[in-house]
């Protein structure tokens, strides 16, 4: 799976992005966003306010918890401040 | 029709090539949005755009068909850069076409309120005192967007 940050989280995590292999732990939004805070560190403190993180699969967006599959795009960022 | 770009726009060219050729257009509105000097009580001294490439298009695509759906319009356009931008610089322009000025007027207005909620961009301000400030997302924009959800008829 393919994962990318944008703004605040890419700064404070220091990458754009990473590549994650399809795991049982993360078989869904919910589980994969628990899973980042069990990391630690910086991942620990971007991911410990969900209130402020947005996500998206497969570039759209997703507001409940949504399965993942090998291959696809997921997406962490701040609400949007575009216009 | 939708762009995302780094370089600047030239309105003028741009509601003229709208109307290049037809004459059955009656109203054009357009909406630009320019980086500003001050927010938040900041003094700014420019302004950072981040985007997410591909969804990005997608979202102002959706926008787009969403705003052609409601309202009558024969063409519209949003152009929306990213990059580094300087004060007084357009950051986004939005126009519409319409045979009258109605669907003209409240389909730009719906377009600039639900980009503002939807499209991902991030901005981050350069502040006079050579900080970098992430801007929040405004109650304000959320409002607005609200104020466009259709009530199912029962």
């Amino acid at each position: 799976m393919k994962i990318l940050y944008f703004a605040w989280l890419k700064t404070k995590l220091q990458m754009a992005g990473e590549t994650l292999p399809w795991s049982e732990e993360r078989a869904d939004t919910d589980s994969l966003l628990q899973w980042m805070k069990s990391r630690g560190g910086a991942f620990a403190d971007v991911f410990s306010n969900l209130d402020v993180i947005r996500v998206a699969v497969n570039q759209e967006y997703v507001t409940a918890n949504t399965p993942l599959a090998e291959g696809d795009e997921v997406a962490f960022f701040p609400p949007v401040t575009g216009g | 029709m939708i762009r995302v770009q780094r370089k600047a726009f030239d309105i003028g060219a741009e509601i003229a090539a709208i109307s290049a050729g037809r004459t059955d257009i009656g109203a054009i509105v357009s909406f630009t949005g320019l980086v500003r000097d001050i927010n938040d009580g900041r003094k700014v001294t420019g302004l950072s755009l981040e985007h997410y490439p591909g969804m990005t298009e997608k979202e102002l695509e959706k926008i787009e068909a969403e705003a052609t759906r409601r309202w009558e319009l024969q063409a519209s356009l949003i152009i929306h850069r990213y990059g580094d931008l300087a004060l007084g610089e357009p950051i986004v322009l939005v126009i519409t076409a319409s045979p009258h000025r109605q669907d003209a007027f409240e389909a730009a207005h719906f377009l600039m309120d639900w980009l503002k909620t939807k499209a991902p961009f991030w901005k981050s301000e350069i502040t006079s005192n050579g900080e970098t400030v992430w801007v929040d997302e405004r109650q304000s924009d959320l409002a607005a967007a609200e104020r466009w959800k259709e009530t199912p008829s029962i």
